[in-house]
């Protein structure tokens, strides 16, 4: 169970000629489920974009051990899959066909779907609880269901590491923590997850591990007591909050705006 | 993977209808030759007279009305996926325009009197030329950046166009180019087929290939990336694609209109979205299109030399008006 998935040392990206992540180094190993956390403008997306390989980035990325520059695009989609912020959804496609598209790396140019390709969409679907609109277009679905159809596809491709953008950004309380116990499940069964987050009290719960993300650099890492503390909140994102435990976890609430030290 | 039995019942039907009306353009035309008699002098040595219309005249016009509409229909479902855009179509990205300046020039300088094929590679150049400006134009940008180059590389053909037209030197050049733009596939030869097939087949060829690729483009740029699809790869293929064909059809068929447009959209809904599937549909509906107008175009007004383009233009821009109604709820 500690097998390194995932190498980042000396990540440096530019976009638009300016620095947005910064001489950035993190190691994930298998099992883990990484919060990743920070104002807005931190480098959350820009470092998910950047270790699924969609920006240019100076310094190493390995996924299992493999330099992600000398991996080829459909290479690279065995070993990890991103699900974006937006829900861009272009066509009217059935929710099946749809999370079926997830399985693009594991086929040959015209080849049909496998048996074991049904399987692997059947549980995404189920996991994500979409089967029930597994034949409805799925441009016709509300925001939450959009979020959970794309997030069912990403599961689709089948791959030992998942980075996710604010995926549970527009779900309700229930379905934010399913897709918390989702992710959960998915590192206990021995796969790496890193989504970024808003939600504190949500991450401060569910994910094994936070990293705390800011002006590009990641300061603080660690577990989520040890990374969610007053201080931390106080300094980075310039609130107040309330902590607690409950039912054997960590309970955060972000309170009020309080000036910056 | 479902409904996979309407899909193939779809698929199988339109290829009958295209097979029906590639006949019936054989069979059907000013000169009343009985069924049977056109279709047997198809493949007759002798060189009377009727064989010589059958395969002369009908037979390279109905192979011709087959890969012209087959590659608009073709180049417009896959520019759609590839700009994923339901507006997108092979004129937008500058490729019939730039063809169809290729031939005017053609035509202005007397090329294409002193020099037959002149017209038909002059086209070609256009169009090829069209493709390597929006290429360098957009560069490794985004989908926006291929609509905004194509946008102004078909303005300036236009205008080009505009201007041998201002200056030409007599009337006759003007009517000929205004008649030659209207798109028509009366008195082709077969020299033209042999002419246009290996750049429309090279082109179907590639566009063909990205079925896979567009698919995973529906649910974006980032996300088809992260599904193993070279982004650069895919569009280099849909646009030079385009450009060979749709170039190669403008240069033996002239701009024809709409085909391109009208026709994806209208066999989305019944291909379940994906462009993987409405590819070879809409290939073969765009076939049909170009033969039924083309058929069309003899009875309407015999005599009159009705434009092809025309025809689709008319029967297009009505139905593109319904399309904006019936949609207008979505844009809202």
């Amino acid at each position: 169970m500690s097998t390194s998935l995932l190498d980042i040392a000396g990540l440096n990206v530019d976009l638009g000629g300016a620095s947005v992540v910064r001489d950035l180094s993190l190691n994930v190993k298998a099992g883990e489920f990484v919060g990743l956390i920070g104002p807005n403008g931190a480098g959350k997306s820009t470092l998910l974009r950047a270790i699924a390989g969609l920006v240019p980035i100076g310094g190493t990325v390995s996924v299992a051990g493999d330099r992600l520059e000398g991996l080829k695009a459909a290479e690279r989609a065995l070993r990890l899959a991103y699900v974006p912020q937006e829900h861009e959804i272009a066509w009217p496609v059935p929710v099946e066909t749809l999370v079926a598209l997830g399985r693009t790396p594991h086929r040959s140019n015209f080849a049909l779907l496998s048996t074991r390709d049904r399987q692997v969409v059947a549980d995404a679907m189920a996991r994500m609880d979409v089967a029930r609109f597994a034949k409805r277009p799925a441009t016709a679905l509300s925001g939450g269901e959009k979020a959970r159809v794309l997030i069912a596809r990403a599961l689709a491709q089948d791959t030992p590491l998942i980075l996710a953008d604010e995926p549970a950004a527009g779900l309700d309380p229930a379905y934010q923590i399913a897709l918390m116990r989702v992710f959960r499940d998915l590192a206990g069964e021995g796969r790496g997850v890193i989504a970024s987050m808003h939600d504190l009290g949500l991450s401060a719960r569910w994910c094994t591990r936070l990293v705390l993300l800011n002006g590009g650099k990641i300061v603080a890492d660690g577990s989520p007591e040890e990374v969610l503390t007053p201080e931390t909140l106080h300094a980075i994102y310039g609130v107040s909050g309330f902590f607690g435990v409950a039912d054997g976890g960590l309970v955060v609430q972000p309170l009020d705006l309080v000036e910056r030290r | 993977m479902m409904a996979s039995r309407g899909y193939w019942l779809l698929i199988g039907g339109l290829a009958v209808v295209t097979v029906v009306l590639f006949v019936l353009s054989l069979a059907l035309g000013p000169a009343g030759i009985a069924f049977g008699e056109s279709l047997s002098a198809l493949f007759s040595g002798d060189g009377g007279p009727i064989v010589l219309i059958m395969q002369e005249i009908r037979l390279p016009r109905a192979i011709l009305g087959l890969m012209t509409g087959a590659t608009l229909g073709l180049s417009g479902a896959v520019l759609q996926g590839l700009l994923r855009n339901p507006l997108a179509e092979p004129g937008l990205i500058g490729i019939s325009s730039s063809a169809s300046l290729g031939a005017v020039l053609a035509i202005y300088t007397g090329l294409s009197a002193a020099f037959p094929l002149g017209l038909p590679l002059a086209a070609l150049a256009g169009a090829l030329i069209a493709v390597l400006v929006v290429q360098v134009l957009a560069g490794s940008g985004g989908v926006l950046t291929v609509i905004l180059a194509g946008v102004a590389v078909s303005s300036f053909a236009s205008a080009m166009t505009s201007l041998a037209l201002n200056l030409s030197p007599n009337p006759f050049a003007a009517l000929e180019i205004m008649f030659w733009m209207l798109g028509s596939l009366a008195d082709r030869s077969m020299t033209h087929v042999w002419l246009a097939t290996p750049f429309i087949l090279a082109g179907w060829l590639m566009l063909a290939s990205l079925g896979r690729a567009l698919d995973a483009l529906t649910l974006g740029a980032d996300a088809a990336a992260s599904m193993g699809v070279d982004l650069n790869r895919t569009r280099r293929f849909a646009i030079l694609g385009t450009a060979l064909s749709v170039g190669a059809a403008t240069a033996v068929a002239g701009a024809i209109g709409f085909v391109g447009l009208v026709i994806p959209h209208l066999l989305r809904p019944l291909t379940g979205g994906l462009p993987s599937r409405l590819l070879p549909a809409s290939a073969l509906g765009g076939a049909s299109m170009i033969l039924a107008a083309d058929i069309l175009v003899r009875f309407v007004a015999p005599g009159r030399d009705l434009k092809l383009g025309v025809l689709t233009a008319i029967v297009g821009a009505p139905f593109f008006l319904w399309l904006v109604w019936k949609s207008r709820r979505d844009l809202l």
